[in-house]
């Protein structure tokens, strides 16, 4: 599947089927962190990503300090 | 993964919540933590005239909506802070959101109407970027909504935020900063009521309200903000959170319910001699205000120029 990540962007291919949970820990990037979207909704940690699907992972922390 | 209300197909699990939500509920679960953070800490009344400071991002944007949503006549305020790209896109996507919803923004551009951008700014007061966006929003939120004639400012400060500022202060014991660190700040001295609705929300919540509502937010970060003691802080509390969820928000509303009136005394200290500034009449404790300052500072650096950011700051 295509992976479209950001900071930088970048997209990686990702073999599947497999959860969005174990995608999340295959990248290392905490599921507290980030959205998992794929067309124009969200998908949830136990979904099975198809090996066909493109998904964006989208991180949520943003910064400044005012 | 089931919608713990409905049963129907979920779309997020929110753990401090122990829950999950499909789009319906989680829209709801936004919706009524909102209103309950309004009603609870007494932060809007019937017939206020509502100024949403809107930066294009997630929050601010989620939070207008929500607003309306509850039925609050809000209008928005952008800040053009002239930081590049950056702020072109943002400007681009609060135009189009209000745009689209026939909603009123006011727009301030400080390249514009004060004659520097922010990085020109940091570099003239020798301040970290965020200490002169800061400065410089504070300044121009109250002078907006002065000028404007209306009764609050809301920001769209959501709990990670709020956590993340509180883990600061604690760190280096700010007790000033810690007395004044709370949802809503009334309006006192020529200064206009402040507000925080989304307390209660976590960022993630935020961005996933607009994701399902169809908002579309700049998603990028601002190229200043990278490597912020703020968002190191942020890293720190989420791999509490982590292991340990609701830790944010035992955190932070534990700190207003057993501690932040422990430190309002420490507040007060230099509001009581408080003066209009003698360039344009804003409250301050001095002869000029710290933005007038800026702004003299700033007048000959030029602007558009990026600021070297180090490696870490």
């Amino acid at each position: 599947m295509k992976v479209r990540l950001r900071n930088p962007k970048r997209e990686v291919d990702v073999d599947g089927p497999v959860r969005v949970h174990a995608l999340l820990e295959r990248l290392q990037i905490s599921r507290e962190t980030v959205l998992v979207i794929r067309g124009d909704t969200l998908v949830p940690g136990d979904v099975l990503l198809a090996d066909d699907d493109v998904v964006e992972i989208r991180p949520v922390i943003s910064g400044g300090a005012a | 993964m089931k919608c713990t209300v409905c049963r129907a197909p979920a779309v997020i699990d929110v753990r401090r919540h122990n829950a999950n939500f499909c789009v319906e509920h989680f829209l709801r679960l936004c919706r009524d933590q909102v209103a309950r953070t309004i009603k609870d800490f007494d932060m809007l009344a019937p017939g206020d005239h509502v100024l949403v400071a809107i930066s294009g991002g997630k929050d601010s944007l989620a939070l207008w909506d929500i607003l309306v949503e509850l039925g609050y006549e809000a209008d928005g305020l952008y800040l053009g802070l002239g930081i590049g790209d950056y702020s072109d896109s943002s400007a681009e996507h609060a135009r189009a959101f209000a745009t689209e919803r026939g909603l009123q923004l006011v727009e301030v551009d400080l390249p514009r109407d004060h004659g520097f951008d922010i990085p020109a700014g940091s570099r003239a007061a020798k301040r970290v970027p965020c200490s002169a966006c800061g400065l410089s929003k504070r300044h121009l939120f109250d002078d907006a909504a002065r000028k404007g004639s209306y009764d609050v400012v809301a920001t769209g400060h959501n709990l990670d935020d709020e956590a993340a500022v509180l883990f600061g202060n604690v760190l280096h014991w700010q007790s000033d900063y810690l007395g004044r660190q709370l949802p809503v700040l009334p309006e006192r001295d020529g200064f206009p009521r402040k507000v925080k609705p989304l307390v209660r929300l976590g960022e993630r919540e935020t961005a996933a309200y607009c994701v399902l509502r169809g908002i579309d937010y700049i998603v990028e970060e601002c190229p200043m903000a990278a490597g912020n003691k703020h968002l190191g802080y942020k890293e720190a509390l989420n791999a509490i959170e982590a292991t340990s969820p609701g830790s944010k928000h035992e955190f932070y509303f534990g700190f207003l319910a057993r501690a932040a009136g422990r430190f309002a005394a420490d507040a007060q200290g230099d509001r009581e001699h408080l003066r209009p500034c003698a360039s344009c009449g804003a409250p301050t404790t001095g002869e000029t205000c710290a933005f007038c300052k800026l702004v003299a500072r700033a007048a000959g650096e030029a602007v558009g120029v990026p600021v070297d950011l180090g490696p870490r700051r």
